[in-house]
């Protein structure tokens, strides 16, 4: 089949090469340089749209600029633009209900029950196309652009040849009527669908005389046509009381018409019977045809040739039918009215004069038993994949695709689906009915979810938690901290220490956890005092994270203590994180330094022993320093150690002869 | 449920709010507005419910939610409390709280007052850098709004500058704020805390701190009971209802396991605070009564296939008798009702007056119940 093609307006490929940036749901196309020295593009090139799945590309261009000759344009070229369509949000949005409803109901339902189930879905999508059909309707009318109006009008006419398609489709598939009620179903589709002539029928019944208005016989034609016997029945007998002459005429055709064998929907006859009840009633008609009962009125005589399922007669009232399948439904009425599914094929209606539409293709399809040629036309014609992959999902639910396997991808349920939430997802609003879909794909599901929603940008912290939800409920834990990772971004950025840090610890993520903690003790050396304890006071077990936090959480410890004069404890907390190795040597001068008051402090805090353990601390610290490092530290670190080393020569001096007094006393 | 009218808006509802009714009114409310998030356009809407000419011949139809007018908002819909019965305050994800007046004679809506950049990172006159206003309260004329910048601001209706401005009010993202008092402000942020604030004092720095133990789970709405001041209850990130008593403890009275996901608003009743509603990003829309009482009732009652549920817990002992706080073991039960059965997508706000229920849900529709009690 040939994969239809369009250009990109403003974009030309003959004067320019043009290269591709492949996004998700978008491309992005711009003109390059070569061009010009190259001539010709290469054929593969011929449209950007070539490279793209068949249908996929509906041309919804959002160029910048004008294409002018010596501008250099970014194209963005949208998959879907059927998804940017307002009215159509409130089709997306409720048939996300039943498609959910649908993959959750249980299979267990045997045999009868479960196909009452799935064709009560499929009446449910069918009655949200309705309603969306009337909605679009009402814009159509009330827009005063045309340019909308025209758009709105084509939306309509659109979903209402998929409205027709999809009832069919429930008639022949889901419901699979079997003969009998398979011609009344089509009776139905085509009273529901073949509106053209509603305006005339309701003209004429709301005239004053009924039967003297011009349009009278053709009203009763239209009844006849589409089945209606009792209305056309009642339409006659007025016109009978208006002819006293000709009564006896009105009162056969009347009892012909009441006669004629209807199937049944029960199982209160069977096939045979109506058969045969069919085949007296036929040879009643053709007597009084024969014996020229209706001569005197072409009208009446017309109708009786319908009845007999005269091909002639039936064409004769083309005008009346409006479609081919309208004709269908009434020759199979009147001369086949047990006709069997598998016996529609071979019913299959004259050639047309000319080429088919697309809306022709597809029901000759689906009157073919056709699915999968049915959902083929259908992907290529329709503007949106909204309907094949809804469509092949209930299908798929009827087991009715099983056998069907692609060269490509999973299977064709599946394909479909995951094209339709593609495109919900490049929607800036609609991407949150596109999880359900994937969540539903089997095979490729995950993986599409993965690569979409990272690339949902986050512009709140709510559409953050939104998105994160999502991932967490479905263990996504990759998607889980690049999310936070970003949003831990955004709030260092914006100096926000402590969401940062929040955002880090919700992710586990321990380098980052560190990086931050690093910028708080940074902020403290600086500043001399701590920002946000009302978080890192309250940092709880999530202090663990990472040696840096603990060492963050402990220092502001020490700091507390140190405040609550409860020095001895301070003490032995600052010296445990130098020995314990809590803290990063960095730091160690920091910490020595906050020793300087316990130190200096009227009564002894630190004993002998840790007394020791600080000036080895000292010395692996001073010790440590390259030559080079200490030729460059200031005259303010140095005075520092030999500040220190002093403090810790008195303190060791005092301890010594405090503990020499306690021992010998 | 039929006695819910549904509409599908196409936009993703983020706030319902019913119009205040004048003091002693005695009819239901009859107008709502709505709030929409996450559209390349933003809008503010009014709705219509008390159409009585659509009613049908049974007198139970009342017709869906009719639009009476919009207008765009730029940014997402974050907060939304009307300030009187015409002028809505809202806060948005650029950090803006814009005033909006409702026209009802020639039912139009236009923007009133603006405080642009009322929320903000690093630095207020650069040209981006909003930070999201996540909440607003209003008590007429006076507005506080929160924002993910941590900070509270005191605005008063028609005065152009922030009355008062608490920078750095809190290290991390402050999610609602309600009034406790007229001076008082209850705040909860995303590690777990519910702050009170004196307005009064010059220090910036809460009166008083309460937090969840252990896990610092965000806290992501608040709501005071109408009349027993001191019982606050909040909602958290993991759908926990926990109950508060501010005059004593630092921890929550009881946590009601409630929401399987995000619990982004909870209600009291106004007129009926023992009536209790909360709805979350799972999808579901919960009822919790503490009026009935069980010794009168059989227990295990089921209504119309709804699924009921009795919950017991823990209390510490309470000198004054509140549903909430009670400690009777005969009447410490709660019958809990999910008014959604079937629900998907995060049902984002609520709302409730009188006999009446509004909510949105992501799902882009709009849901009202008129007869809660019936």
């Amino acid at each position: 089949a040939a994969v239809p093609s369009q250009v990109v307006p403003g974009a030309d490929p003959s004067a320019r090469q043009l290269c591709f940036a492949w996004g998700p749901a978008e491309v992005l196309v711009c003109e390059t340089l070569f061009g010009r020295r190259g001539g010709s593009p290469s054929p593969g090139e011929g449209g950007p749209g070539r490279a793209l799945l068949p249908g996929a590309l509906k041309g919804c261009v959002a160029g910048t600029g004008e294409g002018g000759p010596s501008s250099s344009c970014v194209f963005v070229v949208r998959k879907d633009q059927d998804i940017y369509i307002q009215t159509l949000r409130k089709l997306f949005n409720e048939s996300h209900g039943i498609f959910i409803g649908l993959q959750r109901s249980e299979e267990e339902l045997a045999g009868k029950s479960r196909k009452a189930q799935l064709v009560q879905v499929s009446k449910n999508y069918r009655s949200v196309i309705r309603a969306c059909m009337e909605d679009m309707h009402q814009a159509a009318i009330s827009t005063r652009d045309p340019a909308l109006h025209s758009q709105y009008s084509t939306q309509v006419s659109i979903l209402s040849a998929v409205e027709l398609i999809w009832n069919l489709c429930e008639i022949l598939f889901v419901e699979a009527a079997a003969a009998g009620p398979l011609l009344l179903r089509l009776l139905d589709w085509v009273r529901l669908h073949v509106c053209d002539v509603d305006n005339m029928v309701r003209e004429v019944l709301s005239s004053e005389n009924p039967s003297k208005h011009e349009l009278f016989w053709n009203v009763v034609d239209v009844f006849v046509l589409q089945g209606r016997m009792d209305e056309a029945r009642h339409l006659l007998s007025k016109e009978a009381s208006a002819n006293p002459t000709s009564v006896n005429m009105y009162k056969i055709l009347d009892d012909l018409m009441k006669k004629m064998p209807v199937p049944s929907l029960g199982n209160t006859q069977t096939l045979t019977e109506m058969e045969l009840k069919w085949q007296h009633w036929h040879e009643e008609c053709q007597r009084y045809l024969q014996d020229g009962t209706f001569a005197s009125n072409p009208h009446m005589e017309s109708i009786c040739k319908i009845l007999l399922g005269d091909e002639d007669a039936i064409l004769e009232k083309k005008e009346l039918m409006t479609t081919w399948y309208h004709f269908l439904v009434t020759r199979l009425l009147y001369s086949h009215p047990t006709v069997k599914p598998m016996e529609l094929r071979m019913d299959m209606f004259l050639g047309g004069e000319s080429s088919p539409e697309p809306l022709d293709t597809i029901l000759m399809a689906a009157f073919e038993f056709e699915m999968h040629q049915v959902i083929k036309e259908c992907s290529i014609a329709l503007s949106n994949w909204w309907f094949v992959a809804h469509l092949t999902d209930l299908l798929d639910h009827c087991k009715l695709l099983q056998s069907h396997n692609l060269y490509f991808g999973s299977n064709m349920r599946e394909f479909l689906l995951l094209e339709y939430a593609s495109g919900l997802f490049s929607h800036h609003s609609l991407w949150q009915l596109g999880v359900d879909y994937f969540d539903h794909c089997p095979e490729y599901g995950r993986v599409y979810l993965e690569l979409h929603i990272e690339r949902i940008p986050l512009n709140t912290e709510q559409k953050a938690l939104k998105v994160l939800r999502i991932c967490e409920q479905r263990q996504m834990h990759e998607q889980v901290r690049s999310i936070c990772k970003i949003m831990a971004m955004k709030a260092l950025r914006n100096n926000r220490l402590g969401s940062a840090l929040s955002w880090s610890i919700r992710a586990k993520d321990a380098a980052f956890a560190t990086l931050i903690s690093d910028r708080f003790l940074k902020d403290y050396c600086e500043r001399g005092c701590f920002s946000d304890l009302d978080l890192i006071d309250n940092l709880g077990p999530s202090m663990l994270l990472s040696d840096r936090l603990t060492f963050l959480g402990k220092y502001r410890e020490f700091h507390r203590l140190y405040g609550e004069k409860r020095f001895s404890e301070a003490a032995k907390l600052l010296l445990m994180l130098m020995t314990a190795h809590i803290a990063p040597c960095s730091f160690w001068m920091t910490l020595l330094t906050d020793a300087l008051p316990l130190l200096e402090q009227k009564e002894v805090i630190f004993s002998a022993e840790q007394t020791y353990e600080l000036m080895r601390c000292l010395e692996d610290l001073t010790a440590g320093k390259s030559d080079k490092q200490k030729f460059q530290d200031d005259d303010v670190e140095t005075m520092k150690v030999e500040m220190l080393r002093l403090a810790l020569a008195r303190n060791l001096a005092r301890v010594i002869v405090k503990e020499g007094t306690l021992e010998g006393s | 449920m039929e006695d819910v009218c549904a509409k599908f808006v196409s936009q993703k509802i983020s706030k319902a709010r019913w119009r205040p009714l004048p003091a002693a009114a005695l009819q239901p409310p009859d107008f709502f507005a709505t709030g929409s998030w996450d559209n390349e356009d933003n809008r503010i809407s009014i709705w219509s419910v008390g159409d009585l000419g659509n009613a049908g011949l049974n007198g139970e139809y009342q017709g869906e939610p009719q639009l009476l007018c919009d207008i765009r908002h730029n940014g997402d819909v974050m907060d939304m409390q009307f300030l009187d019965q015409e002028r809505i305050v809202v806060a948005s994800s650029t950090g803006a709280v814009t005033v909006f007046r409702h026209h009802q004679n020639n039912q139009t809506l236009s923007a009133n007052q603006r405080w642009d950049k009322a929320h903000y990172h690093v630095d207020q006159d650069t040209s981006c850098g909003g930070a999201a206003c996540t909440g607003v309260i209003c008590n007429n004329p006076e507005i506080v709004t929160v924002g993910e910048d941590g900070r509270i601001n005191l605005f008063r209706a028609d005065q152009k500058d922030a009355v008062r401005t608490i920078d750095n009010a809190d290290s991390s993202t402050l999610h609602a704020v309600t009034f406790l008092r007229t001076t008082e402000i209850l705040t909860v942020n995303s590690i777990g805390q519910l702050k009170i604030w004196d307005l009064r004092q010059q220090r910036n720095e809460p009166s008083q701190i309460f937090s969840l133990t252990g896990d610092r789970v965000p806290l992501h709405c608040v709501d005071r009971h109408p009349n027993q001041q001191h019982i606050v209850a909040t909602g958290g990130q993991d759908g926990m209802l926990s109950i508060w008593d501010i005059r004593q403890g630092t921890m929550p009275v009881s946590l009601l396991n409630a929401h399987e996901a995000e619990m982004w608003e909870v209600h009291f009743h106004p007129s009926n605070p023992d009536h209790l509603f909360t709805c979350s990003e799972d999808g579901s829309l919960w009822h919790w009564d503490t009026s009935t009482d069980i010794s009168e009732k059989p227990s295990f009652l089921h209504q119309g296939g709804r699924s009921t549920t009795y919950f017991s817990h823990n209390t510490i002992n309470q000198s004054v008798v509140s549903a909430w706080l009670s400690n009777d073991p005969t009447k410490d039960r709660m019958e809990i009702t999910n008014l959604i059965p079937n629900q998907t997508l995060s049902v984002n706000s609520l709302d409730i007056l009188g006999p009446c229920l509004v909510y949105g849900t992501d799902a882009e529709a709009i849901y009202v119940n008129r007869q809660l009690f019936a």
